[in-house]
């Protein structure tokens, strides 16, 4: 860990400054003060004109003299209780991150209980329970909605979590996988071997797969390209494998197809330039605790 | 008050009183820290930002990105169940200019790194809307189409060198190359994913 006091000479280098400072600003209160000519408000001007205006030798108001010396006061009293002078740390030994912990510690007082009954619970006795769905939805709110959408529906690239297809399964021990540890998908760019030619063709085959509109020959020729590059992974029959995480292409859910373009365009336009979806973990930053809920709301979208 | 009188009436003398008093403060508060090793030290498991990287922070910079975003998590717990660990001295040592930031329209963005995919936020600086319908965050089309020269990045890190971030003069020597060419949207999103690492297991 890091040293966290001053060398000592700047300890009190510190002290010594802070206390000039303050005690500076008490001599020179109490050197007006002590200077003023008339004790009351008079007539009488300090003796200086400018622009014709001239100024009032009065004494300071008795208001504006005590919250001085009041400031001054508090000044001390702060340094005597709060961190300050160097690296005396105050008798109350107040620290922003001591204050931290504290809270930190309250906090786990408080929640620690809920969340420790929530975990022993499985995750399909939790997709069940509303105050689970209820927590796990908040969370869900702030940290997957930015991708996945408030209602988990997805966007364009970002995954649909309310059906039955999933890319790398819907159990819930496959979420809770994906949840923790992320997930980073990787369909090759496949222009510089497939050409233009072999592009269109393999993609009129991947949208029969599907049963969509495509022209029969070209689809015939991709075929072909099919089984010798994409099969490895979406399987010969273009059905997927959720162990990699590529899709299933003989469905109508299409992650990549994009709003301006047809499903076919998509489909060409993933061929040319390949895709790198990524999950990023949760664990690292929401704990065991959290993903377990999660895992339960994620999996409860799809269970009804 | 004659002391008084004859200060004031000195326009020479009342200038080197006047920044007498204020270097107090910064005495007392800024130069014990250039002593103080919680300040100097950079935490353990830090790394200089890469070339493209850097660039991508002058980005940052040049659209005004800590206007309205801070890179700061304070000791709340509000903020750190939020953002991830509080932000600590050690981080910023490499930092020329910091970048914390003083107002918040847009999230804290010290813990940025690894959160989101690439692919998130390429969508989300096109248009944010797309990916965040309530978002009042601009959008920033012209990053994707901008490229970089790298003309001058070996400079920078030469001078980034010079005040003390541990760069090898290697990685200088190729910086120029490593980023010639990228989109700005590329070097932005290197920075992005790269903010509070070191910490991230904290």
């Amino acid at each position: 860990m890091f040293n966290d006091s001053l060398p000592t000479f700047w300890s009190i280098w510190v002290a010594i400054i802070t206390l000039i400072v303050i005690l500076g600003c008490l001599w020179l209160v109490l050197a007006v003060k002590k200077s003023e000519k008339y004790k009351e408000e008079t007539e009488h001007t300090v003796g200086h004109a400018f622009d014709g205006i001239e100024e009032f030798d009065n004494p300071l108001p008795r208001w504006w003299y005590m919250k001085f010396l009041g400031t001054i006061v508090f000044g001390l009293g702060y340094l005597v209780l709060y961190p300050g002078l160097g690296n005396f740390q105050g008798i109350l030994n107040w620290s922003s991150t001591g204050q931290w912990q504290e809270e930190m510690a309250a906090a786990e007082v408080k929640y620690g209980p809920v969340f420790a009954a929530f975990g022993e619970k499985s995750i399909e006795e939790l997709a069940k329970d509303p105050a689970a769905l209820e927590v796990g939805g908040r969370l869900f709110a702030n940290n997957c909605a930015v991708c996945h959408g408030s209602g988990a529906k997805g966007a364009y690239g970002f995954p649909n979590l309310t059906d039955e297809d999933w890319l790398y399964g819907g159990s819930p021990e496959k979420i809770k996988e994906s949840l923790n540890l992320g997930r980073m998908a990787n369909m090759p760019a496949w222009q510089g071997i497939l050409g233009d030619a072999g592009i269109e063709e393999t993609s009129h085959y991947v949208v029969s797969l599907s049963g969509r509109a495509h022209d029969e020959a070209l689809a015939a020729k991709g075929q072909a390209h099919f089984q010798t590059y994409c099969a490895a992974c979406h399987m010969p029959t273009g059905q997927g494998m959720q162990m990699l995480g590529a899709p299933n292409l003989t469905d109508d859910v299409w992650l990549y197809k994009a709003p301006n373009l047809t499903v076919l365009e998509s489909v060409k336009q993933t061929l040319r330039h390949g895709r790198q979806g990524v999950m990023p973990a949760q664990l690292p930053r929401l704990g065991e605790d959290k993903v377990h809920l999660l895992t339960a709301y994620v999996y409860s979208l799809s269970q009804k | 008050m004659k002391s008084h009188e004859y200060i004031e009436k000195r326009l020479g003398l009342l200038g080197a009183l006047i920044i007498v008093v204020i270097s107090f403060g910064g005495l007392a508060e800024i130069v014990p820290l250039f002593h103080m090793s919680k300040t100097t030290t950079p935490i353990e498991g830090m790394k200089p930002w890469s070339a493209l990287q850097l660039e991508g922070r002058d980005i940052y910079i040049r659209e005004g990105c800590h206007v309205c975003h801070t890179q700061m998590v304070r000791p709340f717990r509000a903020e750190t169940e939020r953002y991830g660990h509080y932000s600590v001295a050690g981080e910023s040592v490499w930092e020329r200019p910091f970048l914390w930031g003083s107002k918040r329209t847009g999230p804290d963005l010290a813990r940025l790194g690894g959160k989101y995919s690439d692919d998130w936020h390429r969508a989300h600086m096109y248009n944010p809307r797309d990916v965040v319908p309530e978002s009042n965050m601009p959008s920033f089309p012209w990053l994707f189409t901008k490229t970089l020269t790298g003309e001058d990045t070996a400079q920078k890190m030469r001078v980034m060198q010079t005040l003390g971030v541990p760069y090898t003069d290697e990685e200088i020597e190729v910086a120029r190359e490593t980023v010639h060419g990228k989109t700005e949207i590329e070097a932005l999103i290197a920075y992005l994913q790269g903010l509070g690492l070191a910490m991230k297991d904290r």
